[in-house]
């Protein structure tokens, strides 16, 4: 049985780890914008994340996993020393990279991070790279020092005001589309989030590109479970997304795609807690 | 050890009935249907056969399985020289003993069956290599010396794994790369337990280990390695692909996008390779079957599959829906015998329209038409023709799409000399199973279209032989 070690695991907010694995040939050939599935352990679903981080040199992947279900938060509990038991990728067709001019970058949450790579690369470009990120509270800002190196400018918005802007990520977008010229807007976050996004910028017809997350199973298109409609066509999320355009996707279903094992996840994170409640309760400091 | 009988006697035994579990008992779990011949049924049936001097059977056999011989062995109770004599043709023969449709192969071949029943072939052949395997004695065929000489095979379903087989004999060394995180393809992803119990894909993976096979799971060929990176960094001198037929095909109606609603693939790979049925001990979810409605969509294996599957996962009500007539249902005699047996209704000539669901996006029923059969198509098949004004909603809380799949494209968008036909799959010589590109051989499912094991198995036989002629003579 392969095993993929940890090497390096923290928090980066509560609830919000970055862990980095030993993977060579997934380091190897990363580009911004694509995924892996990972499996916890043996009897463990199959979850994918997008790559935070990859380094070639090192040999090693990084992905940043919100503890939100029974898994994610089993990952969490995860430190350098330990391996899952599989990792597969990179699976997806990376982000689309060319000199367009002005890009505004926005994430949400832990997409802020995840949209990372794809900033990087979209300055590497030539572009002007503007990036928004928003956060419910200041605590949950993460890589803030990293986002601001690989951008022009860097706007923080925060849902209670207590850093950067009070507001949503949506009023910054607006302020800045009615200041000045943008030319593409690449949305990663949360399905509500890149839905407002588009909404935004379609009167504007500014091309703008979302970062989908739909239920998956196997990544390689077998499954179909990551089914979305775009252009009223079925398109599946892992061998022709992640990212679409996002003015062609329907939200709708995909955000009540996206709500059908609820009950089943709230069930398993309620066992999950009856079990694991010491070590999950610990405040990220004393990690 | 038995007298052979005079070919009259031989015709006077009755075939061998299969023993199976009872269908209220084995409907509410994930254990075998089959439970297998005995020694004494393999031997009575053994007893059945006329050996005929030209072996029909033989023929019949797309891997050319010496069937006679098989059962000669049986019938002189040495059930383990039969087990090998099975694996000079056939990596897996406790797989294809119960999987195949021995009855358009080697049974539909038998010169028995032309009067009375054919020899039940597959149930020797089950027999001889479950007796294998819980002797533990599997026989081990030998190596030849090793060449220097280094194959990469891409899948492990049955086309990659009989070729790993071969190539191996053949003194190559040879690394089978999958996708997945388990080994055997659809054997392990979709074919379910209580067809094919998993332990024995594990167990006839284990024996190739054992003969030197390198398995590497969780590696895209295209993704994280690509072929030429095969060819080249990874030291290869051959690839072959055999990545199968996994994409699914949707119905494209209305409401297709509704929770509840899956294609075959994603609900037999959650129940069968993620283990959805044992919630207690496995986290992937699959929607909630209990006394719920589940229609499933198809005719073919896949369906059925899907459909006992559901009925095992506590549906109160499991139905195929399907636009043919009975006659027409592709899938095995067996599997819609089996499937009425354990309560499966049948909705034949019946044409789902649209997918009707609730406010939250929930599945709720769909819309089907009543349809009658008129001339015959192409594939000679009765076309079905709608009835005017028969729509109606039948209420469902879960929908499994299985109207066929179509070809990965992972490896060919990625090797852009690879060349495939229109609908994507990948264009391979019927009898060298060469590809456009050097170096590069193909087969199974990913060549053929969807079709069967032992097809796939001969397929990577084949290939075998062809790849390891070019690297004996370097010769494309
Ligand atoms: C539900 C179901 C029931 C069936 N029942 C029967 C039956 O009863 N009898 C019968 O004879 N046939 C049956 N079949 C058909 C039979 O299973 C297939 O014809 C056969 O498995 C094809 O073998 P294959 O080796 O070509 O491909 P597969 O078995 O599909 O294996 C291909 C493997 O390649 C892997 N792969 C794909 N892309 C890549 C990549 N880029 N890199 C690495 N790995 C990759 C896949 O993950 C998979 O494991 C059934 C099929 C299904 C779906």
């Amino acid at each position: 049985m392969s095993m993929y070690p940890i090497v390096e695991a923290r928090f980066l907010a509560p609830d919000v780890k970055w862990l980095a694995i030993e993977a060579p040939r997934i380091a190897r050939k990363h580009q911004a914008g694509q995924f892996v599935i990972v499996r916890a352990h043996e009897h463990g679903e199959r979850i994918p994340l997008t790559i935070a981080h990859a380094s070639a040199k090192n040999g090693t992947v990084a992905i940043i996993v919100q503890g939100v279900g029974k898994t994610t938060k089993l990952i969490n509990t995860l430190e350098a020393g330990d391996s899952l038991v599989d990792i597969v990728g990179p699976l997806g067709k990376p982000t689309e990279i060319e000199n367009y001019g002005v890009v505004a970058v926005i994430g949400g949450g832990v997409g802020a991070a995840i949209a990372y790579p794809s900033a990087v690369a979209l300055r590497q470009a030539g572009n002007a790279v503007l990036s928004i990120v928003g956060a419910r509270t200041k605590q949950l800002v993460i890589l803030e020092n990293e986002m601001r190196a690989a951008t022009s400018e860097l706007f923080v918005m925060t849902d209670d005001g207590s850093y950067g802007e009070q507001g949503f990520v949506t009023h910054k977008l607006q302020q800045l589309i009615d200041e000045r010229r943008i030319d593409r807007v690449l949305a990663i976050g949360p399905t509500t989030m890149m839905q407002a996004v588009a909404e935004l910028t379609r009167p504007h017809g500014i091309p703008t590109i979302v970062s989908l997350n739909p239920i998956m199973v196997d990544g390689t298109g077998m499954c179909g479970g990551c089914r979305v409609l775009v252009g009223g066509e079925n398109r599946f999320a892992c061998v022709d997304g992640p990212e679409f355009d996002a003015h062609a996707v329907d939200f709708r279903s995909l955000i009540q795609r996206n709500r059908v094992y609820r009950q089943r996840e709230q069930a398993a994170l309620d066992k999950f807690h009856e079990t694991h409640t010491c070590r999950l309760f610990t405040t990220p400091g004393s990690q | 050890m038995r007298e052979a009988l005079p070919p009259k006697e031989r015709t006077k035994i009755p075939r061998q009935e299969m023993p199976e579990r009872d269908a209220c008992e084995r409907a509410h779990d994930f254990g075998e249907v089959n439970l297998g011949f005995n020694a004494a049924l393999a031997e009575h049936e053994s007893q059945r056969c006329l050996t005929c001097v030209d072996p029909k059977c033989t023929r019949g056999c797309p891997v050319g399985v010496k069937v006679r011989e098989v059962v000669e062995l049986v019938l002189a109770g040495e059930y383990l020289k039969a087990g090998a004599k099975l694996r000079e043709d056939n990596v897996l023969p406790a797989v294809t003993g119960r999987v195949c449709p021995q009855e358009t192969q080697c049974e539909g071949a038998c010169v028995l069956g032309k009067r009375f029943a054919p020899v039940a072939i597959g149930h020797i052949e089950r027999f001889v290599a479950d007796y294998e395997r819980a002797a533990g004695a599997a026989g081990l065929p030998e190596r030849a010396p090793a060449t220097g000489k280094k194959v990469a095979i891409v899948g492990s379903g049955p086309a990659g794994l009989s070729c790993a087989g071969d190539l191996i004999l053949r003194g190559h060394e040879v690394t089978v790369f999958e996708a997945l995180h388990e080994l055997g393809g659809v054997l392990v992803y979709g074919i379910p337990e209580f067809r094919l119990p998993k332990e024995i894909v594990r167990n006839e993976i284990d024996n190739m280990r054992r003969m030197g096979v390198n398995f590497e799971t969780n590696v895209v060929i295209g993704k994280t390695i690509t072929i030429d990176e095969l060819l080249t960094e990874e030291g290869c001198q051959a690839v072959f692909v055999a990545t199968g037929a996994g994409l699914p095909k949707f119905l494209n109606l209305p409401g297709e996008h509704l929770g509840g609603v899956y294609s075959a693939n994603e609900f037999l790979t959650r129940v069968n390779l993620m283990r959805a049925y044992d919630a207690e001990h496995y986290d992937s979810p699959i929607y909630d079957c209990r006394n719920r409605s589940v229609a499933v969509i198809g005719g073919g294996n896949t369906a059925m599959d899907a459909v006992r599957s559901a009925v095992r996962l506590g549906a109160a009500q499991a139905m195929i829906v399907y636009r043919r007539g009975e006659q027409e249902l592709p899938a095995r005699q067996e599997e819609v015998h089996h499937a009425k047996s354990e309560g499966v209704q049948f909705l034949t000539l019946h044409n789902p329209l649209e997918f009707l669901g609730d406010d939250r996006g929930m599945l709720t029923g769909m819309r089907l038409q009543k349809m009658e059969l008129g001339e015959p198509d192409e594939s000679g098949r009765r076309r079905p023709a709608p009835i005017v004004g028969s729509e109606f909603v039948l209420p469902i809380d879960v929908a499994v799409v299985a109207v066929g799949s179509a070809a990965n494209p992972l490896v060919q968008s990625t090797t852009p000399d690879l060349a495939t036909n229109p609908w994507g799959y990948i264009v391979a010589d019927p009898y060298s199973f060469r590809t456009s590109k050097q170096g590069v051989f193909a087969g199974g499912d990913i060549v053929s279209g969807a079709a069967t094991v032992i097809l796939a198995m001969g397929s990577g036989r084949k290939a075998a032989a062809s790849i390891h002629e070019y690297l004996t003579t370097n010769a494309w």
